[in-house]
């Protein structure tokens, strides 16, 4: 368990200690890089045709619903495990008595 | 990252619909003849769901210099197999696609075929085959071959989309991998870290239901106990 976050950690820090920047706009998103070379291989022809019907107008907005989506997913995990967790410990102390 | 909104011509978004509808629903009824038969398993699906649901929120940076998120499917398809993964993928690429702008509408077909069918299915293929290791390396192979198969078929869909003048498809998908495969290669290694810190839990505290589901033999250790 500790050997696993160590290694969660780890992997976190280690994108920062071997990129150095070489990119003009660096860590921004892989998607983004796609649509750049979509343009360059279509020599700038293609065009999308489909807009999303609804963006985030800010980019501030867009980080809160990303993190409500991690939160949301992140409370059900822990409701659950906690859940478990309590069912066990409360047959452990049933026997116990 | 999942394909963007329209970036998908004629007739490759409908293509990849005709693709992913008959898994989706094939998955929908499996997950309810499940459910139907023991309750248990739905706080399962929905731990499973909400592992995605995390995982998929999370852009994290990589050795390439560019931000890419995990996709949390290795736990939903080492617990249920890959039909009923896609149903769960699709649920969370369908909330990214109308609330946050992320993968799209005309691309949902594409992006379900990618990180709900292929890449669980071949990382499903992994938890397969190498049943003669630990479950800890099983989980783990299963999640980051899962993460990093997705990547490689969303740098497949553009390729054949958009072939290079030069060289053709094979040359696109070598542009389009060196993007998105490269990237993901050590967010796939996170992903299967975190996945069996999650699937520890569950072996913990549901090793009864992983029985059922024909995980567990109940002669493993501890299976008496529960």
């Amino acid at each position: 368990m500790r050997l696993s976050i160590a290694a969660f950690l780890l992997m976190l820090l280690l994108p920062f200690v071997v990129f150095a920047e070489k990119e003009a706009e660096p860590w921004s998103g892989a998607d983004a890089l796609a649509e750049q070379k979509i343009v360059e291989i279509t020599g700038g022809e293609y065009k999308p045709w489909f807009s999303p019907i609804w963006e985030p107008p800010s980019g501030e907005i867009e980080t809160f619903l990303f993190s409500l989506q991690a939160a949301a997913g992140a409370v059900v995990i822990g409701y659950f495990v906690g859940y478990f967790r309590g069912i066990k410990e409360g047959m452990r102390r049933a026997e116990a008595r | 990252m999942h394909i963007m909104e329209g970036f998908l011509p004629s007739p490759w978004w409908y293509l990849w619909f005709i693709f992913t509808i008959p898994v989706l629903a094939y998955g929908l009824t499996k997950m309810r003849v499940l459910v139907e038969k023991n309750p248990d398993i739905k706080v399962l699906l929905a731990l499973a769901g909400a592992f995605t649901f995390v995982l998929s929120a999370l852009k994290m940076p990589s050795v390439t210099g560019s931000c890419s998120h995990p996709t949390g499917t290795g736990l939903a398809v080492v617990l249920f197999g890959p039909a009923i993964t896609a149903v769960l993928a699709s649920i969370v690429l369908l909330f990214q696609a109308l609330l946050l702008a992320h993968g799209g509408l005309t691309t949902w077909g594409a992006n379900v075929a990618s990180m709900g069918i292929v890449g669980p299915f071949i990382g499903y293929a992994v938890w397969k085959l190498t049943s003669k290791m630990s479950t800890r390396v099983r989980v783990f192979l299963a999640a980051a071959v899962a993460d990093l198969a997705t990547y490689v078929v969303t740098s497949l869909q553009l390729a054949l989309a958009f072939p290079a003048k030069e060289g053709g498809v094979l040359a696109s998908f070598k542009i389009f991998a060196s993007i998105f495969a490269v990237t993901q290669v050590p967010l796939a290694i996170t992903e299967g870290i975190v996945t069996v810190i999650v699937f520890k839990y569950i072996l913990e505290l549901k090793r009864d239901v992983l029985v059922e589901l024909g995980l567990l033999k109940k002669s493993a250790a501890g299976g008496a106990r529960a």
